[in-house]
């Protein structure tokens, strides 16, 4: 008969910590996000199993596109000053150069140079720009560009990125490659998508048993 | 902490004035923590996660005379080419003049080129004389023609990098090679199609 009678609680939770919870997550994401933003060059790349992360500052990306077009894009606004006024000086071209320092790509011939600059920012496209002229050893603009930014960079570590679409045919890249070599520049990186080793394979095997050596 | 104190601190109303009926003030939370979820999902996705990686390439020194630069064994050597539409072809060795050892190999599947290489580099390792570094012979030359697209070429450096091959070369194709390759690429396209 007497049975101690337990207080009714209420199942209602109060919801205002997690409300509170979620939209600090919430605005810490949206804060921290950066998006992509639109790429006026549309290239999908090949993956590999490459473990290193590309360098995403004071970088210098040689970009293939699928129908062979070359473009330059120089992260440094610095070097890409002291690239135009070298350009200006050695070749007389008269480039704008705070329209150069704020282009994002290069992608067109020396001589259209300033046609090209003059052309808004958001027009900018890859498919209907015409690319620096990388045909073969006699007539590769890009060798010109490689060594004045060899010259830009003297001291300091270039990181060379080759970014090359899956569909760009073989002489593209051979021809850029030859312009890097007449540099004397030997070491290059390529992007790629991250991809896993196949498993059963020797580096498979290497990865699993712990074995760092990854990064060859 | 949501619901603030509605009471109405006590004041007395005299008799005969109507209370206006309290509502709550107590709202409920759950759909706004189920939005405020929903969200940081949707940004957690959108986030770039994979980051694009860089594949390292060191190309040969091409002013090196001919007399220094290495010199491989020729029963170590293992060329592959790289023709049109994904098309592998390898020999072993030398290029007979015949012909005979050209052989061709897929990217994937039956007679992969991944099989072709770990079965030279196991050939290779079975003839070594030096225990310590049984791979030293072993060098594969890859030989892009211009119909391959960059796609092949990364895929090949790839291989290299999967079957742990110490030793490769991004060479030119010779043209008897070249010819050899284009006949051969003629050929798998027409009995690919009938």
């Amino acid at each position: 008969m007497g049975r101690a009678k337990l207080p009714r609680k209420s199942t209602a939770i109060d919801m205002t910590a997690m409300c509170d919870v979620a939209f600090l997550l919430l605005s810490f994401f949206i804060l921290t996000t950066k998006f992509k933003p639109a790429e006026a060059i549309a290239v999908t790349t090949p993956s590999s199993v490459a473990a290193k992360v590309a360098p995403s500052k004071d970088f210098v990306l040689v970009t293939i596109t699928k129908d062979g077009k070359v473009f330059l894009t120089i992260d440094d606004e610095q070097k890409k000053e002291l690239v135009a006024n070298s350009l200006n000086t050695t070749r007389n071209l008269g480039i704008n150069v705070a329209a150069f320092k704020k282009a994002n790509f290069i992608g067109a011939p020396l001589s259209g140079l300033n046609a090209f600059l003059a052309i808004p920012e958001e027009n900018r496209k890859g498919d209907q720009l015409p690319g620096i002229p990388c045909k073969d050893s006699t007539e590769n603009e890009l060798t010109i560009w490689m060594q004045v930014l060899n010259e830009a960079y003297a001291g300091s570590k270039m990181e060379l990125l080759l970014k090359g679409d899956n569909l760009s045919k073989y002489p593209a890249f051979k021809n850029v490659v030859a312009a890097f070599k007449k540099n004397e520049i030997q070491k290059f990186q390529m992007v790629t998508n991250p991809e896993n080793a196949p498993a059963g394979s020797e580096l498979w095997k290497k990865s699993m048993s712990g074995d760092k050596e990854l990064d060859n | 902490m949501a619901e603030l104190d509605t009471s109405g601190g006590g004041h007395k109303k005299g008799p005969g004035v109507k209370k206006g009926k309290k509502l709550s003030t107590r709202v409920d939370l759950t759909p706004m923590v189920d939005l405020g979820f929903l969200l940081i999902t949707f940004f957690i996705f959108t986030t770039t996660m994979s980051q694009p990686t860089a594949m390292k390439l060191i190309l040969p020194d091409d002013k090196v005379k001919p007399e220094d630069q290495n010199k491989a064994k020729e029963s170590g050597v293992l060329t592959i080419m790289i023709g049109a539409e994904n098309h592998i072809y390898y020999y072993e060795g030398q290029l007979k003049p015949d012909g005979s050892n050209f052989l061709s190999a897929s990217f994937n599947g039956e007679n992969s080129i991944r099989d072709v290489i770990l079965k030279k580099k196991a050939d290779v390792r079975s003839r070594a004389i030096d225990p310590t570094n049984p791979e030293k012979d072993f060098v594969v030359v890859i030989k892009p023609t211009n119909e391959c697209n960059f796609k092949n070429v990364i895929d090949m450096l790839d291989e290299m990098a999967i079957n742990v091959v110490k030793k490769y070369a991004l060479v030119d194709i010779t043209d008897n090679e070249n010819e050899l390759v284009k006949i051969s690429d003629a050929n798998a396209t027409t009995s690919g199609s009938n």
